[in-house]
C-alpha cells in the first residue's frame, strides 16, 4: 500500500531540485536577479501558482494543439475566410499578426531568459513553462493567419514590418522595453500588468469580435491561448505578491513599475481600441465598455486585493476614465490620415457604424468626431480621399503620434516636453513624461521612426523610398479599403455589386 | 467583497463544470457571450472533482479544467479535489 | 446579403509569407515548421539596451564566437514547432504513464534485489540534478541564443530535461513506496558523495559559461552523450542482468528521448561546422576540452559502478568521438 502524497508536496518533489552551488558562486550562476534593488530574504516562500509537472503539461497542451490545428485544416480546406461578415474585418487580424504575434515570441524568450536567471527554483519552473506557451501562442498565430495571408494583402511581411513600420514601433518598443529591463521588472511588465491586468482587454474583445464576425479560426486560436492566459495570469500574481512580501522596501519599487507598466501598456492598447470600435464591421462591446469591465471593475477588485501591502490604483487611472470616451475615436483618426504608410487598409464608418458609435458614446462622438469623420468621408466620396505624406512628431515614450488631446479639454493636443543632455524630448502626455525623465538615460536611445526616417535610415528621401525599404506591395498593402484589391477580391467571391471580375491581383 | 469570475470556452466539455458551478455556488450568475460562458459571483468561486465527475460521469481532474479556462479573476487554489476563484477579503 | 460564392473564382493570390519566399526564391507553400520558426526574431532597430548586458543588443549574434551567414540553417530535422512537439511528447508520455502504472500495479519492483535497488538510489536517481542543470543551461541557449530556429528547439529541449528530472524523481518515488527521504540522500550524495564531485563540478562549470554555443557542445552533445551512455546503456544493462528489468520499462522515455534528440543535437553541430573553418575550429576544441573534463568527471563513478570502469568510460568516448566526427568534429 503506497503512502499517498498530496498534489502540493508531489509537486515541490518534481520541481525543487536545485543546490547551493560551491564549484561556482551562486551570484555568478544566478547573476541577474540583484542588481534592481528588489531584496529576497527566502526564495522557498515562493508558492506555486498552478501544479503542473511537464507530463501533464505535455498531455493536457498536445490534446489542445490536435483540437485547434485540426478546426483550422478544416477552416482552410473550406475556405472559411468568405463566411467572415466583411473583408474589413480582416484588418483587425492584419494588426494582430503585426503587432501582436511578434510580442509573443518576445514573451517566450524574456521568460526563457527568467526561467533560467531566477535564483528561486519555483519562480523558474513557472516562468520556463510560460515561455513554451508563448512560443505556442507566436506559432499557432501564424498559423492561424497563413490561409487569411493566402487570400489578403497586409499580412504577408509581417516580421519583416514588426522591425521597421512607425505604428508597430509602438508594441515593439513596449516589449523591448519589458526585455531590456531586470527580472523583476520583467515579472511587473508582462507578468502583472500585461498579463494580468490588461490580457483580457486584448484578448477577450478580439476573440469575441472574430466570433461575432464569423472568423472562427481566429476564435479557436485565440481561446486556446486563452487557456494558457489563465495560468500566466496566476504567475504574474503570484510574482507580485511575492516581491511584496519578501521586503517592505520593495513596495515602492513594485509601486513605481506597475504604474509605468499600466500606462505603457494601457498605450499599446489604444491600437486594440481603434480595432474594437472601427475594424469590426459587427462590435460585440465598445472599447469603453470592455475598459468599464475589465479594467475598471475587475482592476478595481484586484487593487483592493493588493492594499494590504501598501499598493494604490496609479495616480492617472482618472486620465484613462476621461480618455476611455475619446482614446478609439482619436487612433483612428490618426490611423486614417497616416493609411499611405501602414500595411493595414482603413475606412470611414458607414452611417449604420457611426449610429452605434454614437450611441456608444453619447457624451462625445456625435460633439467631436461625427463631424470630422462624416466630412473626411464626404472628401473621400468626392475623389479626394486625404493621406498625410509625412510622419508626426510621436512621443519618445510610447511612440504613438501626437494626437491624443488633454484630458480636459478635447480640443487641444496634449503635449509635454522634457530637456536631456541638452536635447528636447516630446511626449503625448503626463505619464509618458515621468516613465522618461525616471530613466531618461534608457528612453532618450528609443529608435524613433519619424527621426530615423528623417536621418535617412529607412530607405531614404520620401514616402516612396520609405515604402520600398518597408516592402509594401503599393497600393495592396496600404490605403484606403475602398478601392483595394481586397475589396476587389471580396466582391468577385461572394458575387457583390461592384465586382470587378478579372481585375484582380494574381500574384 | 469583491467581484470573482471565470471565463470558459463555450464548448462541450465546459457543461458539466458550469452545472457543477452551478450546484457548488447557488449565488453565481452565469451568462453566454459569444463563445465564451462567463461567471461571476461574489468573493469565490468553487469547482469540486466530486460535482463535476458526477455530472459527466467520468473522474474530473480539477487540472483538466485548463482545457476550458479562458481568463479569470481571482487569486487561484488549486488541489487534488477542486480548484477554487477567491479574493482575500 | 447575396450568398454566391463562386468556388473556381476563389484563388490564392500567394502561397506563403514573404520572408520565406524570399528564402525559397519563388513563392510556394512551405510547410508549418518553417512558417512557425523562419525569421520569427526580431533582428533589427531595437530600441534599449538590455540593462543586464548593456554592451549587447537584445537578439545578439555576438553571444557566441561562432558566426553564421544564415542563422536559420539551425533547422531541426524533427520539425518541432509547439503543435508536433507536444503531440508527439503527449503520445509518449501516454506510454511512460502506463509503465508506471503497471509496474506499480503489480508491485514488480519488489522482485528486484535490495542492493540493485540501492545502486539505483544512490547512482541514478542523482541524475535528477543532473538533468536539472542540462535544463537551466537549455534555457539559457533559448534566452541567450540567436534566431528562433535554434533558441526554439532549445527551449523543447530545456522542458524534456525538466520532464527527465521529474521521471527520475517518480522512479525514486516508485521504488520506495513514496518514502521522500531517498530524494534527500540522493540530494546528499550529489553535493556531498566524492563519486559525484566530479560531474557536479562539470555541470556547475558549464553553468557559467558564457558563450552559448560552447554551451551547446558542452551539454547536449559531450556531456550528454557520456551521462546518457554510462548510465542508461552500460549501467542500465548491468542492473538489468542483475534482476532490475522492470526498472528498464520505466527509464524507457529518457532512452527514446536521448535516441531522438540526438538527431537534433548532430544536426546543429554538422550546420556550425560546415559553415566555417574558424566555426570548425572553435567547436573542435570545445568539443575536445569538454570531453576531457566530462572523462574525469565520470571516471570515479564508473570505477564506482564497474569492476573495469576505466575501460567503460574509454569504450563511451570512443563512441561519442565516433559520434562527434559523423557529425563533422575533427577528434
Ligand atoms: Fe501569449
Ligand atoms: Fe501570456
Ligand atoms: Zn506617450
Amino acid at each position: 500500500m503506497a503512502n499517498k502524497l498530496n498534489m502540493r508536496d508531489r509537486y515541490k518533489l518534481m520541481t525543487r531540485l536545485g543546490w547551493e552551488t560551491s564549484y561556482q558562486p551562486m551570484d555568478k550562476v544566478f547573476p541577474y536577479d540583484s542588481y534592481e534593488g528588489i531584496k529576497i530574504k527566502d526564495w522557498d516562500a515562493w508558492e506555486d501558482p498552478f501544479r503542473m509537472t511537464m507530463d501533464a503539461y505535455w498531455k493536457y497542451q498536445g490534446e489542445k494543439e490536435k483540437k485547434l490545428y485540426a478546426i483550422m485544416d478544416a477552416f482552410s480546406q473550406s475556405n472559411g475566410h468568405l463566411n467572415i461578415s466583411d473583408a474589413r474585418y480582416v484588418n483587425a487580424l492584419k494588426l494582430f499578426l503585426q503587432g501582436v504575434s511578434p510580442l509573443e515570441y518576445q514573451a517566450h524568450r524574456g521568460f526563457a531568459r527568467q526561467g533560467r536567471h531566477f535564483t528561486g527554483e519555483g519562480a523558474r519552473v513557472a516562468c520556463q513553462m510560460q515561455s513554451l506557451d508563448e512560443l505556442r501562442h507566436v506559432q499557432t498565430q501564424i498559423h492561424g493567419m497563413s490561409h487569411f495571408n493566402k487570400y489578403f494583402d497586409g499580412f504577408h511581411d509581417f516580421a519583416h514590418w514588426h522591425d521597421r513600420v512607425w505604428y508597430l514601433s509602438v508594441p515593439k518598443s513596449f516589449f523591448d522595453d519589458a526585455n531590456t529591463a531586470g527580472p523583476f521588472e520583467f515579472m511587473v511588465a508582462i507578468g502583472f500588468s500585461f498579463e494580468y491586468v490588461l490580457t483580457n482587454l486584448l484578448f477577450v474583445p478580439f476573440m469575441s469580435g472574430a466570433a461575432y464576425n464569423g472568423d472562427m479560426s481566429t476564435v479557436s486560436f485565440g481561446f486556446s491561448a486563452q487557456s494558457d492566459e489563465a495560468r500566466h495570469m496566476t504567475l504574474g500574481l503570484e510574482a507580485i505578491r511575492f516581491m511584496l512580501e519578501q521586503h517592505e522596501d520593495n513596495v515602492p519599487i513594485v509601486q513605481r513599475w506597475i504604474d509605468k507598466w499600466l500606462w505603457r501598456g494601457y498605450k499599446v492598447l489604444s491600437l486594440v481600441s481603434a480595432m474594437m470600435d472601427y475594424m469590426l464591421p459587427e462590435s460585440p462591446m465598445s472599447w469603453k465598455e470592455a475598459w468599464e469591465v475589465y479594467f475598471e471593475q475587475n482592476g478595481g477588485a484586484l487593487f483592493n486585493d493588493l492594499a494590504r501591502y501598501g499598493i494604490t490604483v496609479p495616480d492617472y487611472a482618472e486620465i484613462c476614465t476621461k480618455e476611455k470616451e475619446h482614446l478609439s475615436h482619436q487612433v483612428w483618426g490618426i490611423l486614417y490620415n497616416h493609411t499611405a504608410a501602414a500595411a493595414i487598409h482603413t475606412w470611414m464608418p458607414d452611417d449604420a457604424k457611426m449610429n452605434w458609435l454614437s450611441e456608444k458614446y453619447p457624451d462625445t462622438f456625435d460633439k467631436y468626431y461625427r463631424p470630422r469623420f462624416e466630412y473626411w468621408r464626404d472628401q473621400a466620396e468626392n475623389g479626394n480621399r486625404y493621406y498625410s505624406q509625412t510622419l508626426p512628431l510621436v512621443c519618445q515614450t510610447c511612440q504613438i503620434p501626437m494626437g491624443f488631446t488633454e484630458p480636459d479639454d478635447p480640443t487641444q493636443i496634449s503635449y509635454r516636453v522634457s530637456e536631456y543632455n541638452g536635447d528636447k524630448y516630446h511626449f503625448c502626455s503626463d505619464p509618458c513624461k515621468a516613465i522618461f525623465d525616471f530613466e531618461p538615460e534608457k528612453y532618450c536611445h528609443a529608435w524613433m521612426p519619424p527621426q530615423q526616417i528623417f536621418q535617412g535610415n529607412c530607405g531614404g528621401e520620401g514616402l516612396p523610398a520609405v515604402l520600398e525599404h518597408y516592402k509594401f506591395n503599393l497600393g495592396a498593402d496600404n490605403m484606403d479599403y475602398v478601392g483595394s484589391p481586397d475589396e476587389a477580391n471580396w466582391n468577385l467571391w461572394k458575387g457583390l455589386n461592384g465586382s470587378v471580375s478579372g481585375d484582380v491581383k494574381a500574384s | 467583497m469583491s467581484t470573482v469570475f471565470l471565463a470558459l470556452q463555450d464548448v462541450d466539455d465546459s457543461r458539466p463544470v458550469v452545472e457543477a458551478i452551478k450546484k457548488d455556488n447557488p449565488s453565481a450568475v452565469v451568462e453566454s457571450q459569444p463563445a465564451m460562458i462567463r461567471i461571476t459571483a461574489e468573493g469565490e468561486l468553487v469547482v469540486k472533482r466530486e460535482t463535476v465527475s458526477n455530472e459527466s460521469g467520468t473522474d474530473w481532474d480539477p487540472q483538466d479544467i485548463h482545457l476550458i479556462l479562458i481568463s479569470f479573476g481571482g487569486n487561484v487554489d488549486e488541489d487534488d479535489d477542486y480548484f477554487k476563484i477567491f479574493w482575500q477579503d | 446579403m447575396q450568398i454566391d460564392i463562386k468556388a473556381k473564382e476563389v484563388k490564392p493570390i500567394r502561397h506563403t509569407y514573404s520572408h520565406i519566399a524570399r528564402r525559397f526564391g519563388e513563392d510556394k507553400p512551405a510547410t508549418r515548421y518553417q512558417e512557425a520558426v523562419l525569421d520569427v526574431q526580431a533582428v533589427d532597430n531595437f530600441h534599449y539596451r538590455p540593462t543586464w548586458q548593456p554592451d549587447k543588443e537584445l537578439y545578439d549574434p555576438t553571444r557566441t564566437a561562432i558566426i553564421m551567414e544564415d542563422w536559420y540553417s539551425f533547422l531541426d530535422p524533427r520539425q518541432y514547432y509547439y503543435g508536433t512537439y507536444t503531440m508527439a511528447r503527449a503520445k509518449q508520455q501516454a506510454s511512460a504513464d502506463q509503465s508506471f502504472k503497471f509496474v506499480e500495479k503489480r508491485n514488480l519492483l519488489d522482485q528486484i534485489p535490495t542492493d540493485v535497488k540501492q545502486t539505483i538510489l544512490d547512482y541514478v536517481v542523482p541524475l535528477r540534478h543532473y538533468e536539472w542543470g542540462a535544463n537551466m543551461n537549455n534555457y539559457q541557449i533559448c534566452a541567450m541564443g540567436y534566431g528562433a530556429a535554434i533558441t526554439s528547439a532549445a527551449a523543447m529541449h530545456g522542458a524534456d530535461r525538466l520532464g527527465n528530472a521529474q521521471y527520475i524523481t517518480r522512479i525514486a518515488l516508485a521504488l520506495s513506496d513514496n518514502d521522500t527521504s531517498v530524494l534527500d540522500n540522493a540530494l546528499a550524495g550529489w553535493t556531498d558523495k566524492t563519486q559525484w564531485q566530479g560531474l557536479r563540478k562539470l555541470v556547475e562549470d558549464s553553468l557559467v559559461v558564457q558563450d552559448w554555443f560552447e554551451l551547446f557542445v558542452a551539454q547536449n552533445l559531450v556531456m550528454d552523450g557520456l551521462v546518457m551512455m554510462l548510465f542508461f546503456e552500460k549501467l542500465e544493462a548491468q542492473l538489468v542482468a542483475a534482476g532490475a528489468s522492470t526498472y528498464a520499462m520505466l527509464t524507457e522515455f529518457i532512452v527514446d528521448w536521448h535516441a531522438e534528440s540526438m538527431r537534433w543535437v548532430d544536426k546543429q553541430i554538422s550546420v556550425a561546422i560546415s559553415e566555417s573553418e574558424a566555426n570548425a575550429d572553435l567547436l573542435n576544441g570545445w568539443f575536445a576540452q569538454w570531453t576531457d573534463a566530462a572523462q574525469g568527471a565520470l571516471a570515479p563513478l564508473a570505477d564506482a559502478l564497474f569492476d573495469n570502469g576505466s575501460e567503460v568510460i574509454s569504450s563511451i568516448t570512443e563512441s561519442l568521438k565516433s559520434r562527434a566526427a559523423k557529425a563533422g568534429v575533427s577528434v
